[in-house]
């Protein structure tokens, strides 16, 4: 049998299994049943209910204007699956073909499709975590906690994390007029992703909305009461503040524990793939039949020297889950690569943020439209002279000639003028916080001497 | 190389003649995407570059940024927002949209639904024992007038008036120098006078006296950006009451039009009313009411398609062309209301994006399902029917339609 002849009986009863049934894994089953494939398709989640929108859960969600159980994800097509709900997968035997779950039970597979995305970074102390008034938002459900929360009127609300999600929590806190401290550990909000010149605007919005922000701090110790219910939060700084909500917002963790000794190339920085999203084996091997989409992909950007790029935005997954729809299903000579420039929002204290490109890859930042002090305008980032991002305050319309300045490699900074343009276009340093997650410590160790015997194990233990 | 001159094919797609079909000279104009005219202006074609120059922040809709300023710029007068640049534009924007869309007005199209639906059910009342209508006369132009009019806030007994203004003003768009007597220049800045001053008038009662028209919102709410001046009131209120008038009755009419030509398609709508809305949107790119964006000022040098146009050229976008792209649409001359992806330019792109978008869907949407579900038999008395003049905003003068009983 040709190869072709392989393909089309494989696309008419091949077994695909999708593991992670959120919008990445619902995307990448409609593309699939889109591009032709009739045979059976099998949908695995760890949570109940169907899949669901996240962007909403730290927004619209919380100032009670959507309901949680509003946020289904619209279906594009029907997709004839088999969901298996509820239970998560537990395990991935390539050489068997097939998943395991947790509850014991074996799914095989021909090709399978890993989307489990991230969960929330809990609290580090666990008898803490399990405070009554301690949030986090990832799920439907955590939402739908705090936003029970917040409708009874606390006293106080801490946001722990300035990232995005934080910074929306407290902005909806400040729109339901809840007072809000703010505890984060860089210098500014947004900082992490943004760069300092941004997070010094974002530190004003949210001074300026009448939270109380505190950079630089790290929170130490969440109290309770003897009810169990959360009273007071310590500071590094040896303060305190009385509080009844804390919600933790410091960033997710990869859904990769499961893949453990499954011979792929997954960690805490994700699985690692190709842009084709074909997942890499520990060796950093190709592999012909797992393919990765969405928040727990680590993927190969050439525009950004082809260096390994896990993000977790809305787009992205879906981008990334058509085009390993598409590779599951088509011949080598046809294969598609995930070439898209990552595009990025958030709503937080009346003012549109959108961001496109990887504004982590830059050295400079120039105000390139728009007003700072009216907090609209965008702002062009740049690396050795070439344009490799762009952020945008109340300004997203322009963004698209932004990714195509980013796409050709536009010199930076920007050299025409525009209609509405600062007089002062200075580019200053962009200034990140430093590779702190990079510095803890290896996850694998390569073993052996000749070409033909040198493997990668995984190190699992260096955390 | 993307540039040549191809004033030739510009020259025929602008002549009167060519109005009843354009489209395979867009496609003629489309194998040079950007194409130098001898004037030096340039005029752009193809999908991807008119939306690429649609986003370009070096490109200004403000007159006063063209090396050569075109007919009739010498007017001193506040232009609307249509006309002008960020951070101006965007300011006079928000604050029509305050009162007219979100966040701050989001029911508004949705809560005139009722209204729109009594409006076309009247108009369609009046057919009853006409063997023909006239579509345009007898519903798809008195449809948005009176819409608009009770939206602003503008006495619908004055429609005789006013109508008259914006048809010199639409005619004094499309002026040519080498083609127009100068008389159809004048009449539109004559017109645009008269406008302003009726409307003008209009607001000065309004002021103190805060109801629920536009007009009297503009005159008496304050929000972030402060409020309104007279004069920026009035350019608003004339820009949408133009806008209100002169394109969605093109879209209604082509829409039936097309509908018309298409009968199994209207049949299906008649069956099934819920395809009116992606049926609306391969209107708005298979025959849409705007053809022409007829100018924007390279404010910068630009490069479009590896082509330079140089600061202060004047561009021409068309729009039209650009919806029938193959290199962007898939059989781009079918009509299709199942077309998936079906980004078109009908609304233009950007942040000049059709103000009065949603609430053109909305009537266009209304009046094809109730046009469909009751007129017995419908048929076109000519075809192609006889068109207004402009290539800018095109649609039939008049669409006479025979219809069975009733």
């Amino acid at each position: 049998m040709t190869s072709a002849e392989n393909l089309q009986a494989f696309k008419r009863e091949g077994r695909i299994v999708v593991v992670g049934a959120s919008l990445a894994g619902l995307r990448a089953a409609e593309a699939l049943r889109g591009a032709g494939f009739t045979g059976s398709l099998t949908m695995i989640g760890d949570e109940m209910g169907e899949p669901y929108d996240r962007p909403p859960l730290s927004k619209q969600v919380l100032t009670g204007w959507v309901p949680a159980e509003n946020t289904k994800l619209p279906r594009r097509r029907e997709i004839d699956a088999q969901w298996l709900l509820g239970v998560p997968a537990s395990g991935l035997d390539l050489a068997g073909n097939h998943v395991r779950l947790a509850d014991g039970r074996e799914v095989p597979f021909d090709r399978v499709l890993i989307s489990t995305g991230v969960r929330a970074r809990p609290w580090f102390v666990e008898s803490e975590a399990a405070l009554d008034g301690v949030f986090v938002v990832r799920t439907r459900e955590h939402a739908e906690a705090l936003r029970r929360a917040l409708a009874a009127g606390p006293s106080r609300v801490l946001v722990i994390g300035a990232g995005f999600t934080g910074s929306e929590i407290a902005s909806v806190c400040r729109e339901r007029e809840i007072p809000v401290t703010v505890a984060e550990l860089a210098p500014a909000p947004l900082v992490g992703a943004l760069g300092a010149m941004i997070g010094d605007v974002a530190a004003d919005m949210q001074r300026a909305h009448g939270v109380d922000l505190r950079c630089g701090v790290k929170v130490t110790r969440l109290e309770g009461d003897a009810q169990g219910r959360l009273r007071r939060a310590h500071f590094d700084d040896g303060s305190t503040i009385d509080t009844d909500v804390a919600v933790v917002a410091l960033g997710g963790i990869r859904n990769t524990e499961w893949l453990q000794g499954s011979g792929l190339a997954a960690g805490v920085w994700g699985i690692a793939c190709d842009t084709g999203c074909r997942a890499l084996d520990l060796n950093g091997l190709i592999t012909d039949d797992v393919f990765v989409a969405g928040d727990v992909a680590r993927c190969p950007n050439p525009i950004y020297e082809y260096r390994l790029i896990s993000l977790e935005h809305w787009a992205n997954a879906v981008e990334q889950a058509e085009v390993a729809a598409h590779n599951m299903v088509s011949g080598q000579a046809d294969r598609w690569p995930h070439l898209s420039i990552p595009l990025f929002w958030s709503i937080q204290f009346g003012v549109n943020i959108k961001s496109v490109g990887v504004p982590t890859f830059a050295d400079e930042v120039v105000v390139t439209q728009g007003s700072v002090p009216d907090r609209r305008f965008v702002a062009a980032y740049g690396y050795r002279g070439r344009v490799t991002a762009a952020v945008s305050f109340n300004n997203a319309k322009w963004l698209d000639h932004y990714r195509q300045l980013i796409e050709t490699a536009a010199p930076f900074p920007p050299p025409c003028p525009t209609p509405d343009q600062p007089a002062d276009m200075k580019p200053v340093p962009v200034d990140f916080p430093g590779p702190t997650l990079l510095a803890q410590g290896a996850t694998v160790v390569v073993t052996g001497h000749d070409p033909s015997e040198r493997r990668v194990t995984a190190a699992h233990q260096h955390r | 190389m993307t540039t040549t001159e191809t004033p030739d094919t510009l020259r025929r797609i602008l002549d009167y003649s060519s109005r009843a079909d354009p489209y395979p000279l867009y496609a003629e104009l489309r194998k040079t995407p950007v194409a130098r005219q001898e004037d030096g202006s340039y005029v752009i074609s193809t999908y991807r570059e008119i939306t690429d120059i649609l986003h370009d922040p070096h490109l200004s809709s403000d007159i006063r940024n063209l090396s050569h300023p075109t007919a009739g710029a010498e007017e001193q007068t506040t232009p609307a927002f249509i006309n002008l640049d960020p951070p101006e534009h965007d300011r006079l924007r928000r604050m029509a949209m305050r009162h007219f869309g979100p966040p701050h007005t989001p029911g508004l199209v949705t809560g005139m639904e009722p209204a729109l639906s009594s409006i076309v059910g009247g108009l369609i009342d009046d057919f009853a024992g006409k063997e023909q209508i006239d579509l345009v006369d007898d519903f798809a132009y008195p449809f948005p007038v009176t819409v608009i009019c009770h939206l602003l806030g503008v006495p619908r007994e004055d429609e005789p008036r006013f109508h008259l203004w914006v048809n010199d003003i639409i005619d004094s768009i499309d002026y040519n120098p080498k083609t127009d007597p100068k008389e159809k220049l004048d009449n539109g800045i004559q017109a645009r006078k008269d406008l302003r001053q009726y409307i003008g008038g209009l607001v000065e009662q309004r002021h103190g006296r805060p109801g629920d028209d536009l007009l009297s919102r503009l005159a008496n709410d304050d929000g972030p950006d402060g409020r309104m001046t007279d004069e920026e009131i009035v350019a608003t209120a004339n820009l949408l009451l133009i806008a209100g008038h002169e394109t969605t009755v093109n879209l209604i009419t082509n829409g039936m039009l097309t509908l018309l030509r298409h009968p199994q398609v209207l049949q299906r709508l008649r069956e099934q009313p819920d395809l009116v809305v992606p049926l609306t949107e391969e209107l708005l790119r298979y025959e849409p009411p705007v053809h022409i964006i007829p100018w924007r000022a390279a404010y910068s040098d630009i490069t479009v398609a590896d082509t330079v146009i140089p600061k202060g050229s004047q561009i021409m976008l068309m729009l039209a062309s650009g919806s029938r792209d193959p290199n962007r649409f898939h059989d781009p001359d079918r009509f299709d209301p199942d077309r998936r992806d079906n980004q078109h330019l009908g609304f233009g792109s950007g942040i000049h994006l059709c103000f009065g978008g949603p609430l053109a869907r909305r009537e266009t949407q209304i009046a094809l399902t109730e046009l469909v579900r009751r007129v017995d038999r419908p048929r076109l008395v000519a075809d192609p029917p006889q068109y207004r003049r402009s290539p800018v905003l095109r649609g039939p003068i008049h669409l006479h339609i025979e219809q069975n009983g009733n």
